[in-house]
């Protein structure tokens, strides 16, 4: 085991990074320094994953990797500088890091104006969000969480369409509505618990009543974000308008972290009232997949419909996490397994796959300013190698089997199976009402007659696209076929928060 | 404890205190005779005395807890702190002040002087242990202030703000006093330690209680806590900025230390009754500060309003009558002290000769003209409005901690809400520098100490908030924690 504080080097890399490229780079020679630089930090901290995983032990869900300091003393509490991973952490760290990459050769050469400023933003926002999926404790948890909004906030305002202002207020008051009560939440456990370990207070026994409470707290700040039914309505407005990588980091990483906190907060700390909110979740899960489903059908906009269609996507996750509470109430132990594993796979899936989505927008629009679906038809005859990567990415968005996409939502099915059939077929719709968005976008904007004179001159995808739509394919592909390589990290993980959440934690219980 | 006071009599508890007496005297000599071009030397003068003072208070803190001057003044680890925060505080407002004033022809000497005679008041009012001597504090506190708003004599707003202020501030202490003079009335005392005693009659009792809500309502007024704000947005409005910096930050200060003696030390007695009046303002004030704010063009309203939800979670703090809740409050307002002088001395940084820039249309583009300025204003606002790592956000958890753990889980989900709906305006100023184009695109000229000022001023929101212990400690401290 290395004795580097891997993790705080994680975190503090890009932010330290991006404060080299806002005041060592800045904007000289047009930016091409900052972008350099902003590079080379996206690496570095991809290169530190690499220790992450080789060193990473598949056998213990215990946190590993752990730092701990005090910072400081507030009322009697201490709040620690304390990082670890487990399972459902460690993967969403890869993932950061890695979409990260992308994201700063994704905008090479869209970004025009204060290109050290865009590049400084998104990587603080990547430390930050490594810093969301370390912390231990639940203060330094909340510092993170409650940071990240700022870079985020200023890339839609800044870099954002037209509407970008009421988009990116609304996409802050909304997460920080939710945050507030968390806060709440968090300063009354602690309190509680004399600590504000995040293991502490796993491990603080609380009435049926308090339970309900600090669930509902958790539940808004986290529904707010992953985004559930029907808190969801700021994700289509900040999608639409943020510029592609905000979008990019949007979709695939900053969702994710509205589920990490089910399973990092919900789950484990109040296993008794999960089990009795478990209905409405599941329910509100399959709104999100079913109808949200529908409205991606009816969408114009080739964003808005990603960004429905994420909702849906992300339904299946917080589907498959409660789905498997239903199920430990009938002892399906091996299901429930089963659906908390497909949801952290759909997770990851759906920051490759809604990435890449994004992504795909993002070089149509840079060339035709437009992402009205009506606006093209037939970019196959001029974008063959785009056409191309895009159909795979459709596919696997449809849940092809073969791609990642399909993994999750299959397995999230099967345990819904066990559970009771109905969900089950509710949720299989959506391999058919996906499939019909996706494939029906695709058909409008890619096949047929090319449509008019801005398809006609379209340019085919340089290599800086290929390179980057090429690696997510493969990444896509990679976790379709060999889905292994993700479950085995997630797999004692898994089984500790089903133990965890078995144990109720009512007093005297 | 008096008598031995009075045995070996010393100055030295108030050594600061005559030092700064002294020295603005000598400041308002220096300056009659010898100012220097643009009065240099009056402000250099200030500074230095600002500097001893500060010196002088530090070395003092290690005496011990003393009751002296036959229990009119008292020397704590309480003062101490606020008196060090207050130096700073007044350091930073003169800076900020220098330009400004100058630019439009009030630099005089009198603006030093009424200073660090508001200061001295404020120190008086912090050390004070008896109602005489609190009432004194916090007159030639108020009555410097009065002046200082009054300074700009050519503009049409500055004496009208100066008139209300007046008024009002009359008001308040009249309030304060009718109150003090039925506590002494009671209990027949007015040094603090004996005014704790419940009078045994009902009927004395009574007007023991009925004492305690003119002492609040006093209070109340001095802090601009919701009923009693209303003449809040004017007076920051209409006081030249430069003045209203001053007295949104150093005053309030003083004001904690006027509620710790007047409530938790005068009347621990009756804390059932004054925790509950204090929650009532608290929620009050959040709610029309953040909701009032929502509506202000004007920058300097706005923070005016944002003054008064500020003062919202601060009481919330003192409501929860335990010492962690007080201590929570003193870290809130000096920490409000500080952001609140980097909101004003950015308005001041952005203003010059016949330009206010206080519109929140003036910042229209600031990260255009300015990208670092308009970082560092994005800083102070998204500390105010309590974002972490930002230092704002520190306090509040504190306080809303100190809440949740006396019982009053309601009081900090208000203030959590309500937070919320304070997030929106400080939103919009962030939308109104980064989002909207510039109309004017004129550079910024500012002196460099004011560039470094302010840039350390906006920093600290960043730095301290990575490192609020350097603050909180002593807050902590001083209630003995």
């Amino acid at each position: 085991m290395t004795t580097l504080p891997l993790l705080s080097l994680l975190v503090w890399t890009p932010i330290i990074g991006a404060l080299l490229v806002l005041f060592g780079a800045g904007e000289r020679n047009n930016g091409s320094t900052a972008k350099w630089l902003a590079l080379i930090t996206s690496l570095i901290t991809l290169a530190l994953c690499v220790p992450l995983y080789t060193g990473f032990d598949l056998t213990t869900p215990n946190m590993q990797f752990g730092e701990l300091s005090p910072w400081f003393s507030i009322s009697g509490l201490t709040i620690n500088y304390a990082l670890g991973v487990d399972g459902f952490s460690m993967p969403l760290i890869l993932l950061t890091s890695f979409i990260t990459v992308i994201v700063v050769i994704a905008g090479w050469e869209v970004i025009e104006t204060k290109v050290s400023q865009y590049m400084a933003a998104f990587l603080v926002m990547t430390g930050l969000m490594n810093g969301v999926f370390a912390a231990l404790d639940a203060m330094l948890f909340y510092v993170f969480w409650e940071a990240m909004l700022v870079p985020m906030f200023l890339i839609i305002g800044i870099w954002g369409g037209p509407n970008r202002v009421y988009a990116t207020i609304k996409f802050f008051l909304y997460t920080f509505f939710g945050s507030v009560f968390m806060l709440i939440a968090l300063i009354y456990m602690a309190i509680q618990a004399g600590s504000f370990s995040i293991l502490d207070l796993h491990k603080l026994p609380m009435t049926l009543d308090v339970q309900h409470w600090i669930f509902a707290a958790f539940l808004i700040a986290f529904a707010v974000k992953v985004p559930m039914f029907p808190v969801h309505t700021w994700l289509p407005d900040a999608h639409v308008e943020a510029p592609t990588g905000g979008s990019v980091v949007l979709a695939a990483i900053m969702l994710k972290m509205g589920t990490y906190g089910f399973v990092r907060f919900n789950l484990p700390i109040a296993p008794d009232a999960s089990l009795a909110w478990a209905d409405v979740m599941i329910a509100l899960s399959l709104i999100a997949v079913v109808y949200i489903g529908f409205v991606a059908l009816v969408q114009k906009d080739m964003k808005k419909l990603v960004a429905y269609s994420s909702i849906a996507h992300m339904g299946f996750v917080t589907l498959g996490f409660f789905v498997a509470f239903a199920l430990l109430a009938t002892d399906h132990d091996m299901q429930a397994a089963l659906g908390v594993q497909g949801a952290l796979v759909q997770m990851v899936s759906h920051g490759f796959i809604s990435g890449a989505m994004f992504l795909c927008i993002g070089v149509l629009y840079d060339r035709v300013h437009s992402r009205q679906i009506g606006d093209y038809g037939g970019v196959a005859n001029t974008m063959p190698k785009f056409a191309a990567l895009m159909m795979l990415f459709t596919m696997a968005n449809a849940g092809l089997p073969g791609t990642s996409g399909f993994v999750g939502e299959f397995m999230v099915i099967l345990a819904a199976f066990s559970a009771n059939f109905w969900y089950a077929i509710l949720a299989a719709t959506t391999l058919i009402v996906g499939a019909a968005y996706s494939l029906w976008m695709y058909k409008r904007v890619v096949f047929g007659e090319v449509a008019n004179s801005h398809v006609a001159e379209l340019e085919d995808i340089n290599r800086r696209e290929q390179f980057m739509l090429v690696v997510l394919a493969l990444a896509v592909l990679a976790l379709g076929l060999y889905p292994k390589m993700l479950t085995e990290l997630m797999e004692p993980t898994v089984q500790h928060l089903l133990q965890v959440s078995l144990q109720s934690k009512l007093p005297g219980a | 404890m008096l008598e031995n006071g009075m045995q070996t009599f010393s100055f030295a508890p108030m050594a600061a205190e005559l030092f700064v007496l002294v020295m603005s005297c000598v400041v308002m000599l220096v300056d009659l005779f010898v100012p220097g071009p643009n009065r240099r030397n009056s402000f250099w003068m200030a500074q230095a005395t600002l500097l001893g003072a500060l010196l002088i208070t530090i070395n003092l803190s290690s005496l011990p807890n003393a009751l002296v001057y036959g229990a009119h003044f008292m020397h704590d680890g309480l003062g101490t702190v606020l008196k060090v925060g207050l130096y700073i505080v007044t350091a930073i407002a003169l800076l900020y002040a220098r330009a400004y004033i100058a630019e439009r022809q009030f630099m005089r000497g009198e603006y030093y002087l009424l200073s660090l005679l508001a200061m001295l008041g404020a120190m008086v009012l912090i050390t004070a242990y008896s109602l005489l001597t609190i009432y004194l504090g916090l007159e030639l506190m108020s009555l410097s202030l009065y002046a200082m708003v009054a300074m700009q004599r050519d503009s049409k707003q500055a004496p009208e703000a100066a008139m209300k202020y007046f008024v009002m501030g009359a008001l308040a202490s009249g309030f304060l006093l009718f109150g003090m003079s039925l506590l002494y009335g009671v209990t027949g005392h007015i040094t603090i330690p004996h005014l704790s005693m419940l009078p045994s009659d009902e009927g004395a009792l009574m007007l023991y209680r009925f004492a305690l809500v003119f002492i609040i309502a006093g209070i109340a007024f001095k802090l601009g806590a919701v009923p009693f704000h209303m003449w809040i947005p004017d007076i920051y409005h209409g006081a030249p900025t430069s003045v209203t910096a001053f007295l949104g930050s150093a005053p309030k200060i003083a004001a904690f230390a006027m509620i710790m003696r007047l409530l938790t030390e005068a009347m621990p007695e009756v804390k059932a009754d004054w925790t509950v009046m204090l929650a009532a303002l608290a929620v009050a004030s959040l709610v029309i500060g953040n909701i009032g704010a929502i509506a202000q063009s004007n920058l300097k309203r706005l923070l005016a309003y944002s003054a008064i939800a500020h003062m919202g979670y601060f009481l919330i703090g003192i409501a929860s009558g335990t010492s962690e809740g007080y201590a929570a409050s003193m870290f809130y307002i000096l920490v409000y002290a500080l952001m609140t002088l980097g909101g004003f001395g950015m308005i001041l940084f952005l203003a010059r000769a016949g330009f206010e820039s206080d519109n929140l249309s003036d910042l229209k583009g600031l990260w255009q003209r300015s990208p670092w300025y308009a970082l560092l204003m994005m800083l102070i606002m998204m500390s105010m409005a309590g974002i972490p790592p930002f230092i704002g956000f520190w306090p509040k958890l504190q306080v809303f901690m100190a809440a949740v753990n006396a019982g009053q889980v309601w009081l900090a989900l208000t203030g959590a809400v309500f937070s919320l709906i304070g997030c929106y305006y400080y939103l919009k100023v962030v939308k109104v520098m980064f989002f909207d184009q510039a109309e004017d695109k004129s550079p910024i000229t500012a002196s460099t100490a004011m560039r470094v000022a302010i840039s350390a001023n906006g920093l600290a929101m960043l730095v301290l908030g990575l490192f609020p212990s350097t603050i909180l400690a002593y807050c902590l401290k001083a209630f003995g924690g």
